[in-house]
């Protein structure tokens, strides 16, 4: 827990962010409404003896009481999918529409791209990318059991991205679920700060700013782009979005968010960001009794 | 006609006119084939493509794309072809089975947990053809059977398609792949 003193500054009832970091994580599931809506899937777990309980933001995400959320009925029949709670944020918060053309830039193993299709009604076209092969196969098999017929799967770095294998030149939405630290995945593996150092964030940071810059390019004017990573480093967050801000066409905008969160900062470490990222979200575990998180809403302005 | 190239999706031809690849199903063939084998209609494919990568594995997408596409997936397998019996997969009778009014054999919960963990097992009811079916149970419907959730209780209990099973003499043979078969308790 060490790496996470920096955050004192930041973060209020820091004792009970500490604790809550200490405490394992729940099963949490989605309902994949592609395959059963929200009520056949709660009737087949509750057939199968499963107790669970909805979120209050979102009625297609349980908390199951299992062991092995991967071997039950409702699993088998991919209705639903193993999922952290706060990793159903992103998706909700880009709010893609039937029929539009959206990228999952950092796609793999699926469980956000496979939201997206569903949020979509599983029409229109969900491009799919992740730039490491391995976890590519993770990701369709994913896609797979949970009958997302309208993705197609990319395995090409993000940050140079080209769109010239499709029809078309530009997305309607792009959700940058950008690979980080990892901090606030601690509750799910204990291990996720032993290689924790400045140096690392900083070179992931790197990394972020290039593939958000992509991803704004490659969006429409008028479309949205949704910044996310499951880490707790204003180097990754808040810094990144500046980035974006400085470089590119864009702008900050709100979103409802039914979790308890706290805004993003803008200041950190001595430099500061614009005002408009306090409609950042920054979830943490104390909160709402789920993983770290953050997210931002971007419009592409021209 | 040309030589398939196994790396590559190519889009299917609408029909056998427009063929220009040694033994590619057509289209017209393939969304014949689930309504013939097992009665899905047509229309189901309305907004749909089919496409073939590898000898003979034919996808099925529902988004946009170009033909011939060098990517890693798009949509999901479907169906092989390019031999004597074609084959559904799991996957596939798992999303569009439940249009399915032929070829599907219901199974009794026990049978059911053993075609989810693979097993081959005797089943002398079936007294339809032999080859490919949909094998599938009810599923919502439990011994206290209670109601719950937050929507109308429209669907429970109706029967859910859990994959495709190989019926020959008397004997149903999962075909659950090895990556999908789960022990499950109930």
């Amino acid at each position: 827990m060490e790496p996470l003193e920096r955050y004192r500054p930041i973060i209020d009832d820091f004792e009970d962010f500490l604790a809550a970091c200490r405490r394992p994580l729940g099963n949490a599931v989605r309902v994949n409404t592609i395959k059963a809506s929200v009520d056949r899937a709660l009737a087949t777990l509750e057939a199968e003896g499963l107790a669970y309980e909805q979120a209050d933001w979102n009625p297609r995400v349980l908390d199951l009481e299992t062991d092995s959320p991967g071997s039950t009925w409702a699993s088998f029949h991919g209705f639903t999918h193993g999922q952290e709670e706060v990793s159903a944020v992103p998706p909700v918060v880009l709010d893609p529409e039937p029929g539009e053309r959206v990228w999952d830039c950092c796609a793999a193993p699926g469980g956000k791209a496979t939201q997206i299709a569903a949020l979509m009604d599983d029409r229109g076209t969900v491009v799919a990318n992740d730039n490491n092969l391995g976890r590519i196969s993770a990701l369709r098999f994913n896609a797979e059991r949970l009958g997302a017929t309208s993705l197609a799967v990319t395995n090409a770095d993000a940050r140079n991205y080209s769109l010239q294998r499709f029809d078309f030149d530009e997305f309607d939405r792009t959700l940058v679920d950008a690979p980080c630290s990892c901090e606030g995945t601690i509750r799910k593996n204990p291990d996720a700060l032993d290689n924790w150092s400045e140096g690392h964030i900083s070179s992931v940071a790197g990394i972020q700013k290039g593939i958000i810059r992509r991803a704004i390019q490659a969006t429409r004017e008028g479309g949205t782009v949704v910044y996310s990573t499951c880490t707790f480093a204003p180097e990754e967050n808040e810094a990144v979005v500046q980035h974006a801000l400085e470089a590119e066409d864009c702008r900050v905008v709100d979103f409802d968010l039914g979790l308890e969160h706290a805004p993003g900062l803008t200041e950190w470490d001595g430099e500061t960001f614009d005002s408009s990222l306090e409609k950042a979200a920054r979830i943490y575990p104390h909160h709402n009794d789920t993983g770290g998180f953050f997210v931002a809403k971007l419009e592409v302005t021209a | 006609m040309s030589d398939n190239d196994g790396q590559r999706f190519d889009r299917l031809p609408a029909t056998e006119a427009e063929r220009d690849v040694e033994g590619r199903a057509t289209r017209e063939e393939v969304v014949d084939y689930f309504a013939d084998r097992f009665g899905i209609p047509s229309e189901t494919f309305d907004d749909y493509t089919f496409w073939e990568k590898g000898a003979g594995k034919i996808w099925v997408y529902g988004g946009e794309a170009s033909t011939p596409l060098e990517i890693e997936a798009i949509g999901m397998t479907c169906l092989r072809t390019r031999q004597e019996h074609w084959k559904p997969t799991t996957d596939f009778v798992q999303r569009f089975g439940r249009a399915a009014t032929d070829c599907v054999i219901d199974l009794e919960p026990a049978e059911a947990r053993r075609f989810a963990a693979g097993e081959d097992q005797e089943i002398e009811r079936w007294d339809g053809d032999w080859g490919y079916l949909i094998a599938a149970h009810d599923v919502g419907v439990g011994p206290t059977d209670q109601p719950g959730g937050d929507g109308e209780l429209v669907d429970r209990g109706e029967r859910e398609p859990i994959g495709v099973g190989l019926y020959v003499h008397g004997e149903l043979r999962s075909m659950v792949p090895k990556g999908r078969q789960r022990d499950l308790e109930s």
